[in-house]
């Protein structure tokens, strides 16, 4: 046992959110929290207008194949590599690295990153959702293998080779699990790329960016109702049988997929001159000077762009954490049967449902432009995708609480009974969302937040890629940092989020987000 | 018959902190048809697996829980018991598209155990019986001399029974199999093992049993205080 499993354990579920809430209140009075914007009521009137009166007729449907095939080919190939990831990742600690550095740089890093080598063409696009997706699929399909029961594997003859082992044994009893999953990600790829179209990938993100920008706010909720649609109906196209359809026809759609001719040569200077860092480029590494003045380069970036932006990304992250939980807590009843009863509960689904499939990037770049620059937009942003996400998995997890018959109703039922029980896994979940919302904080700072993306975005628009590169690289450090502060707790805690299964185990969330209708995610947007 | 036999001396067996047989000396020769019997929970489990682990490689296995693979075909569970005898990319080849010499060699096999309509429907699909049946199957297509059965026919009626376990003895050599109806094991068996709390209190040739004497060892509460030793 850990000094840190000792201290958690002494202050228990109370303390960590106590200590949890105080981090978030200490971090809100530091940050910038002020409505900037002098009027914001008439421009969020307009935009409210906006909503109630779609111009459908505006809506550029290429946008949306052009989405579809993005998330298709992006989510595919980051599927297919994952899964020959997630054979080695239990045997190579270098797999998991390898899937752990992915996974830690979000997809609109690496999209601005992909574009210095590739261009703003197809092959960014895909690679920008494969690459941070191929590590996500690794770890969980890796997960899915661990956990499954293979009574077979023991009766095949001794001498059979892994590989026929793994493809009779093994993997039939997993491939539906394998392909729930991938479906339900395909969700999430649709939301990614969305966010894509915001630096120029010809998405609907794009067409909104534009509409948006040209106050054209019917359109742009146009644009936003058929995003949905694509969405809501992804159970109706994306069917085991449709996936070679939809493979070779967002194939066809993309068809400059393959980079251009100097993309080779792009890589190279991009490896061996763009992300050098500038005071050794080109100068004599046998003499100590070019070294002392990168040492005195790093420090500079260090203090000056990592240090104010790792702060302000966990000053954000730490407010918004706090806010998502309470809303979680406040509006997990909605779905939940007890308490909102056979009416209200499909209504309070749906109200989730809509406002999880809205990209909190999208959210963010919305208020943004309502209230003005400040963490305010962000914090909302972040609370509402996520507190969705997270009452959504509470009100399931409620229903599937046995209540003893004459449980009280309402007010005490929560309170004596329904929050007391759930707190355990609404810890587990919230601490299992950190590292998603460090990870989108980071981002916000493209829109203008001044958290890491901020700085990022800073260092690409002067071409300064070999700063870029150190600050992807700390928001991929910081990330990781919080999910293993993320896991320590959870493990001092001894609470894991997941549906608990006869014998007192729990299953990690992805296997009861591939066994539920509706699934959501833990490890991205 | 020329395999060699099975011999296991030890004196305590089983998990850390819990064991599960003592004292245990044992052979068991080439040809010889062994049924082993005892309440649950007496060490039959462990017996057999330690009898599957010391035979090496020489014996083909049914496991209490059919242990199929559920989304596979019936035809694809039996030949999993000859994936170390073809090349990985045959194997692979034969669970996208199986040869037609497969199919035959699987629906023979299925037609001892009265399967043979089932054999492109996915095991998930059969009935209790049945799965145990494909799993017997798959020890039959597999025809190494020695058999390690844990309740190979729990889940058949006994005329099913009867007839599964004779397929078995005429394919396989030697037979080790846990099981609980005395009748069947008498009338398949050549050796009678009953296990209690982890020690064997009863050893003898099948032929020299009644139904009764199985029965009475299975209540023997202490070993050498059942007094119902038949050994002549």
């Amino acid at each position: 046992m850990t000094g840190l499993d000792r201290a958690v354990r002494r202050i228990g579920f109370t303390g960590v959110s106590l200590a949890i809430l105080a981090l978030g209140i200490a971090a809100a009075a530091v940050g910038d929290f002020a409505v900037t914007a002098s009027h914001p009521g008439p421009e969020l009137l307009r935009m409210l207008h906006g909503l109630l009166t779609p111009d459908l007729r505006a809506v550029n449907l290429w946008a949306l194949v052009d989405t579809l095939a993005f998330a298709v080919l992006g989510v595919g190939l980051g599927c297919a590599s994952g899964f020959v990831l997630a054979l080695g990742f239990p045997h190579l600690a270098a797999i998991r690295a390898l899937c752990a550095g992915l996974r830690s740089v979000h997809e609109l890093f690496w999209a601005l990153l992909l574009m210095q080598v590739l261009g703003l063409g197809p092959a960014t696009g895909v690679l920008a959702i494969a690459l941070p997706y191929a590590g996500i699929f690794a770890k969980v399909f890796a997960e899915m293998i661990e956990e499954a029961d293979r009574p077979a594997l023991r009766v095949l003859p001794p001498g059979t080779g892994a590989v026929s082992a793994f493809f009779y044994a093994g993997l039939p009893d997993l491939i539906d699990q394998f392909g729930h999953y991938t479906l339900y990600r395909l969700e999430c790829g649709l939301r990614s790329t969305l966010v894509l179209g915001f630096i120029g990938l010809p998405t609907v993100g794009f067409e909104l960016d534009a509409a948006f920008k040209a106050g054209a706010f019917p359109q742009a909720a146009a644009l936003l109702f058929s995003f949905y649609a694509l969405v809501a109906s992804r159970h109706v196209w994306a069917r085991p049988w449709t996936v070679p359809f939809l493979v070779v026809g967002a194939a066809l759609v993309l068809p400059a997929g393959l980079p251009g001719g100097d993309a080779w040569q792009n890589l190279v200077r991009f490896a061996t001159r763009d992300v050098v860092p500038a005071p050794l480029r080109g100068a004599d590494l046998l003499s100590g000077a070019p070294w002392a003045a990168a040492f005195g380069w790093l420090g500079d970036i260090l203090r000056h762009q990592v240090l104010p932006g790792a702060l302000a990304t966990l000053v954000l992250s730490q407010v918004a954490l706090c806010t998502m939980a309470a809303l979680a807590l406040a509006l997990f009843p909605l779905v939940s049967r007890r308490f909102a009863g056979p009416v209200g509960r499909p209504l309070g689904r749906a109200l989730l449902v809509v406002v999880r499939s809205t990209p909190d990037y999208l959210l963010a770049y919305v208020l943004l432009q309502a209230l003005g620059p400040s963490m305010l937009p962000a914090v909302i942003a972040l609370a509402l995708h996520n507190g969705a996400v997270l009452a959504y998995l509470l009100g399931r997890q409620a229903d599937a609480l046995a209540y003893r018959a004459d449980a009280p109703r309402g007010a005490n039922l929560y309170f004596y009974e329904t929050l007391p029980r759930l707190y355990g896994q609404f810890l587990a979940y919230a601490l299992y969302r950190w590292d998603v919302i460090l990870r989108e904080s980071a981002i916000f700072g493209i829109l203008g937040v001044a958290t890491l993306g901020f700085y990022v975005d800073g260092a690409i628009a002067e071409l300064r890629l070999d700063v870029a590169a150190v600050l992807v690289l700390a928001t991929a450090a910081l990330s990781l940092g919080v999910d293993a502060l993320s896991r320590a707790l959870r493990r001092a805690l001894r609470v894991e989020p997941g549906a608990r299964r006869r014998g007192g185990a729990t299953s990690p969330p992805h296997l009861e987000l591939a066994s539920g209708r509706q699934g959501m995610t833990y490890d991205g947007t | 018959m020329t395999g060699t036999a099975i011999r296991i001396d030890a004196a305590e067996i089983g998990y850390p902190g819990r064991t599960v047989l003592r004292d245990l000396a044992l052979t068991i020769a080439p040809g010889e048809r062994v049924a082993v019997m005892g309440r649950s929970g007496s060490g039959k489990t462990t017996l057999l697996d330690l009898v599957y682990a010391r035979a090496a490689g020489r014996a083909a296995l049914v496991p209490q829980q059919a242990a199929l693979v559920r989304r596979l075909s019936v035809f694809h569970n039996v030949h999993m018991a000859r994936l170390d005898r073809h090349s990985t990319l045959f194997n692979l080849k034969t669970l996208v598209r199986p040869g037609r010499r497969e199919v035959a060699a699987v629906r023979a096999v299925l037609d001892e155990v009265g399967l043979a309509p089932e054999i492109f429907r996915p095991a998930g699909d059969l009935s209790g019986g049945q799965q145990q049946r494909v799993s017997v199957a798959r020890a039959l297509h597999d025809g190494r001399p020695i058999l390690v059965g844990d309740e190979p026919v729990s889940a058949l009626d006994p005329v099913q029974g009867s007839a599964v376990l004779a397929r078995l003895a005429a394919r396989h050599e030697t037979l080790v199999l846990a099981l609980h109806d005395p009748a069947l094991a008498l009338a398949h068996a050549t050796r009678v093992l009953v296990l209690d709390r982890g020690r064997i209190v009863l050893d003898a040739p099948a032929r020299s049993l009644a139904p009764a004497d199985v029965a009475a060892a299975y209540g023997a509460a202490e070993p050498g205080a059942s007094g119902h030793d038949p050994r002549p």
